[in-house]
């Protein structure tokens, strides 16, 4: 999202600060062959994904991944590009949700000739038209009053979803069929497999279109509002519109998640609006990494791999969670995709070599801690929680016996260990990190000035 | 290959011949003036801050507005470019009020200003901070429709702003990661950027060594030429450099609005400011 190409050669504009006007410019547009190979690769990953992973849990997986990123991509429009720290972008997915599953079922009964595909789009204007209200309200102001708004509507949507049983159907919320209607071409969207090439084609294009935004005026206004709102007044633009309009943008993309998850689900609660599913939206799009464009889609894939795997693996994967996200907002602000870019810098300068080896150092001993850490965390929710099954535990292929001294003793053990390994270890890597910042530093100097 | 485009050229012709909008024609009289300002007060609680300055700047004047600390240049600033609006009084841009419009309504007009704390756009390049500048001037708007790459005259606009600021070597640098008096100069470009007419620089060379300050000197005169000028300055050796006329600024009031050696004899003037500067600058200049 950094490298802007650059489409007009610098030699020409030098030579036409004079020049009368009517005179010829000349313009260089170099193919941009990086950004080819990277939206073709995207593709690929997309088409080949479900024939790579061929059960049907990962078909749910990836389905659900595609929804993630859709919604986390569209929060990014807010978080990472606008600046504005949004408490409930669920409304807007879950409302998207809500009318295409009340659409679907429209459709079902025959009395709306839609075909089933484009049912998300349904999803899509309902998120927009609920922002070109709600928005409205939360835009005018920014920072923390903006966050304190959008809290204020999560709430009172959730508590709208509680007093309408109508709309939001209560407890057993709403559910539908999404097969119905004609078949073209025999895709009926019964298979897993079919929605998922569903909402694949849905993220390609929504992702598409949410990184073209980013290179529009509007776009590059939004991170201008989002650096410094004051100064983007005495440019003559209305920061407040700005924020609008890219807050109803985003929504849009929220409504087409929402509409993919009713059809992927077939069944939409009120959970879908609440607030813990717009934290979860903050958390994985920050841990992604709200600084660059594809951040929020590694996020995506790490709140599915979480939802689903984490949480089948253990009980206490909301607190390792939360681990996670303390961890990086203290040590990673810029989340696991700044992570990347700054490695790819050390290796576009050489310099990755001399790092592996503490990386693989430092790996091992942040897992010799967390195994340490994990193995208490495991004892005391098997306390709290298994008690009725007695005080022993299996933990990676070991008995632990959460009463027991020993376990206790072993895991505090292990994980002290792990935590002193850790520092020295973690110690080294900053020195050599700050020496090739250094190194990297004086080179593009140098370059500068070549 | 294209021809230039249109709204490049146009950018630096007065906002109301770009437009067409009509000044208001006093009776056949003389023109209206760039920017008059009409016992203007601005009250904050109960202390009054700015009490009815009043200020007539023909179009192509350049005005160094001076005063002792805590004065209210600064806030004359914030009143005329809309970042406060005044308790009372007019504020009149090419003889259209703006007194109490938004600042983007004001900048829309033909008024563009800098600040004195460094007010860019940290995230953005030097480049990108440019062209937010021009956008609007152009005509672009909120438009989500068009790719930036593809608005010739705003980037071709972007690219000569860069020349003249001097910072084609850093077209690509983060703003953030510019030395001082490099994000001074940007300071300048964004405020340049949209062809406004009328300029309003607060401290531009604040914090900066004095070769720094005569050569900024040169790249102000030299990208506000044609346009109406006021900065606030302190610096005594650039006010008499710069600027035709020289307005004081006093408790709140305009005491003196004269040519410089008008204002150096000015007894009112002398006895509540210039003195002890002239001596601050004489030993500064050394």
């Amino acid at each position: 999202m950094s490298s802007i190409p650059r489409q007009i050669d610098q030699s020409s504009s030098r030579t036409t600060g004079a020049a009368p006007p009517g005179a010829r410019y000349y313009e260089f547009r170099p193919l941009n062959v990086g950004r080819w190979v990277i939206w073709s690769i995207f593709a690929i990953v997309l088409l080949g994904a479900p024939m790579v992973f061929t059960s049907s849990l990962a078909h749910t997986m990836l389905s659900q991944m595609g929804i993630a990123i859709i919604v986390c991509l569209s929060y990014n429009m807010l978080l990472g590009q606008g600046g504005m720290l949004s408490f409930g972008h669920a409304v807007y997915s879950g409302l998207g949700a809500f009318l295409a599953i009340h659409t679907l079922n429209l459709v079902s009964r025959g009395s709306l000739p839609l075909p089933v595909s484009l049912v998300p789009i349904v999803g899509g204007l309902a998120g927009m038209l609920f922002a070109v209200a709600f928005g409205w309200v939360t835009t005018k102001k920014a920072a923390t009053p903006f966050a304190m708004i959008t809290l204020g509507i999560g709430e009172l949507v959730w508590a709208m979803s509680l007093m309408f049983p109508e709309f939001f159907g209560g407890e057993g919320g709403v559910s539908g069929n999404r097969v119905t209607g004609p078949a073209p071409l025999g895709i009926t969207f019964g298979p897993q497999i079919q929605l998922y090439y569903l909402i694949a084609v849905y993220t390609f294009i929504c992702t598409a279109l949410m990184f073209a935004f980013t290179r529009t005026p509007l776009g590059r206004m939004l991170n201008a509002v989002r650096d410094n709102p004051e100064r983007v007044e005495f440019v003559g633009y209305d920061t407040q519109k700005v924020r609008y309009l890219s807050f109803v943008i985003a929504a849009f993309f929220a409504g087409i998640s929402g509409g993919l998850a009713a059809l992927n689900f077939e069944i939409v609660t009120s959970e879908v609006v609440s607030g813990p599913r717009s934290g979860a939206y903050l958390l994985f799009t920050f841990l992604g990494g709200a600084t660059f464009f594809f951040g929020p889609i590694l996020g995506a894939i790490l709140m599915v791999l979480a939802f689903v795997l984490l949480s089948e693996l253990t009980k206490a994967w909301l607190l390792y969670l939360g681990l996670v996200f303390t961890f990086m907002v203290m040590y990673a602000p810029g989340g696991i995709a700044s992570l990347i870019m700054m490695n790819l810098r050390v290796a576009a300068f050489g310099r990755f070599r001399q790092l592996w080896v503490s990386y693989l150092a430092l790996a091992v001993t942040a897992l010799i801690v967390l195994l340490g850490a994990a193995a208490m965390i495991e004892m005391v929710y098997h306390l709290k929680l298994n008690a009725a099954l007695g005080p022993e535990l299996h933990f990676l292929g070991v008995t632990l016996d959460a009463q027991g001294l020993n376990s206790w003793f072993g895991s505090v053990f292990v994980m002290l260990t792990g935590l002193g390994l850790f520092e020295v270890t973690r110690r080294h890597f900053v020195r050599q990190w700050g020496e090739i910042q250094e190194f990297i530093e004086k080179e593009t100097k140098r370059r500068e000035s070549l | 290959m294209s021809a230039v485009p249109d709204s490049i050229s146009r950018a630096d012709i007065p906002y109301s011949a770009r437009t067409g909008a009509s000044s208001v024609s006093q009776l056949g009289a003389m023109p209206p003036y760039a920017l008059e300002l009409k016992d203007l007060r601005k009250s904050f609680g109960k202390t009054e801050i700015i009490r009815g300055a009043s200020l007539a700047v023909s179009a192509g004047e350049r005005i160094a507005v001076i005063g002792p600390n805590g004065a209210g240049k600064s806030t004359l600033f914030n009143l005329i470019s809309g970042r406060f609006a005044p308790t009372s009084g007019e504020v009149l841009l090419n003889g259209h009020r703006i007194d109490g419009k938004r600042p983007f309504e004001i900048n829309r007009l033909g008024l563009s200003r800098s600040f004195q704390i460094t007010n860019i756009f940290p995230k953005l390049s030097v480049f990108e901070n440019l062209r937010c500048g021009v956008l609007w001037s152009l005509g672009y708007r909120y438009t989500f429709l068009k790719f930036l790459a593809g608005l010739h005259d705003a980037n071709e606009r972007a690219e000569q702003l860069l020349d003249m600021i001097k910072l084609h070597r850093k077209r690509d640098v983060l703003a953030i990661n510019l030395t001082y008096a490099e994000q001074r100069a940007l300071e300048i470009g964004i405020t340049i950027a949209g062809g406004a007419n009328v300029i309003l620089l607060d401290e531009p060379t604040a914090g900066m060594s004095k070769s720094e300050t005569r050569r900024f000197i040169d790249l102000i005169k030299e990208v506000t030429v044609g346009k109406t000028l006021l900065t606030v300055e302190h610096d005594m050796g650039v006010v008499f450099g710069l600027a035709d006329k020289i307005a004081v600024v006093v408790y709140g009031e305009v005491i003196a609005f004269d040519r410089p050696e008008a204002v150096r004899a000015n007894a009112r003037v002398q006895e509540a400011y210039l003195g002890s500067h002239v001596a601050d600058a004489q030993v500064g200049a050394r």
